[in-house]
C-alpha cells in the first residue's frame, strides 16, 4: 500500500478531493492536518501580479522524499501528501498543499509544519515574480532557515 | 573527468544555459574547485558563479558542500537558494 505521494504539476488541486482520497478506507485515521499555500499580492513590498515557479525536475521528488521519511522517522503517521504546482500562477492561486493523516492530531500537526519547513529550505523550487518594476526571482528569506533550525 | 552541469533560475538566466556537458582537468576535485574553473572562462560565468554570491550545489541530485568531491559522470546542479512553498 502507497503512503506517500508527491505530485508536482502546472493543474490546481482540490483539498477536499485529495484529503478524501489520502484517509479513504484507513479507519486507523483520527486527524488530518493539511496545510495551504496561496500566492498573495505582496512580496517584500512590491505588488505581485503573478508568478512562475520553477523546478528541478528529478531532485525536486527525491528530496520531498527524503523530507517524508524524516518526518516519519519523528513521529508516528500514516500518509502523507504533498503536491507543489509549478509554471504560471496569479495572486489567490493554490501553490502548495501539504496533508498528514494520524491517529492523533499532536503528530499530524507537527509532521505536516516539519514537512512544510523543510520543503521551503531543501526543495529545489524557484519564485520568479512580475511586479509593476519588472520581474525579479525571490529571494530565499533568513526566517525559513530559523524556522528549519528549530526542528535540529 | 566528464560531468552533466545544471543550471537552474537565476543562474541559467544569467548564462543563457540550461546545461552543458563538460571534460575538467584532473586537478578539478571538488565543487568549489569546479565553479573556480569555470569562473576562469570569463563572462558571463564570472559574474553570474562569483565567489560573493550564494550559490547551493546538488551532485545526482542532492545537496551537497562546497567541499564534496566530483564523481565521474556525476550530474552537478548549480542553483540560488530555493524559494518554494
Amino acid at each position: 500500500m502507497q503512503n506517500d505521494f508527491i505530485r508536482i504539476q502546472e493543474a490546481d488541486f482540490d483539498l477536499t478531493t485529495e484529503v478524501k482520497a489520502l484517509r479513504k478506507g484507513d479507519p486507523r485515521v483520527g486527524a488530518v492536518v493539511t496545510f495551504l499555500g496561496t500566492v498573495r499580492d505582496m512580496n517584500d513590498g512590491s505588488q505581485v501580479q503573478g508568478m512562475t515557479l520553477e523546478h528541478y525536475p528529478g531532485m525536486t521528488e527525491k528530496s520531498l522524499e527524503e523530507i517524508i521519511m524524516q518526518a516519519r522517522s519523528r513521529w508516528d503517521i500514516y500518509k502523507t501528501i504533498v503536491i507543489h504546482r509549478v509554471g504560471p500562477l496569479l495572486p489567490e492561486d493554490q501553490i502548495v498543499l501539504v496533508a498528514v493523516t494520524s491517529a492523533h492530531r499532536g503528530e499530524a500537526f507537527s509532521a505536516c509544519e516539519f514537512i512544510m519547513d523543510y520543503l521551503k529550505t531543501a526543495a529545489p523550487f524557484w519564485k520568479k515574480e512580475e511586479t509593476p518594476e519588472g520581474s525579479k526571482w525571490v529571494d530565499a528569506r533568513v526566517t525559513d532557515d530559523t524556522a528549519m533550525a528549530r526542528w535540529s | 573527468m566528464k560531468l552533466e552541469l545544471r543550471f537552474f533560475a537565476s543562474l541559467r538566466e544569467g548564462l543563457g544555459l540550461s546545461s552543458e556537458s563538460i571534460a575538467i582537468p584532473s586537478e578539478v576535485k571538488s565543487i568549489a574547485d569546479l565553479r573556480r574553473h569555470l569562473i576562469q572562462r570569463g563572462n558571463p560565468w564570472a559574474e553570474v558563479l562569483a565567489s560573493s554570491k550564494v550559490i547551493r550545489c546538488a551532485l545526482n541530485q542532492e545537496m551537497v558542500s562546497d567541499s564534496t568531491s566530483l564523481v565521474e559522470g556525476a550530474e552537478i546542479a548549480f542553483f540560488p537558494p530555493v524559494t518554494g512553498g
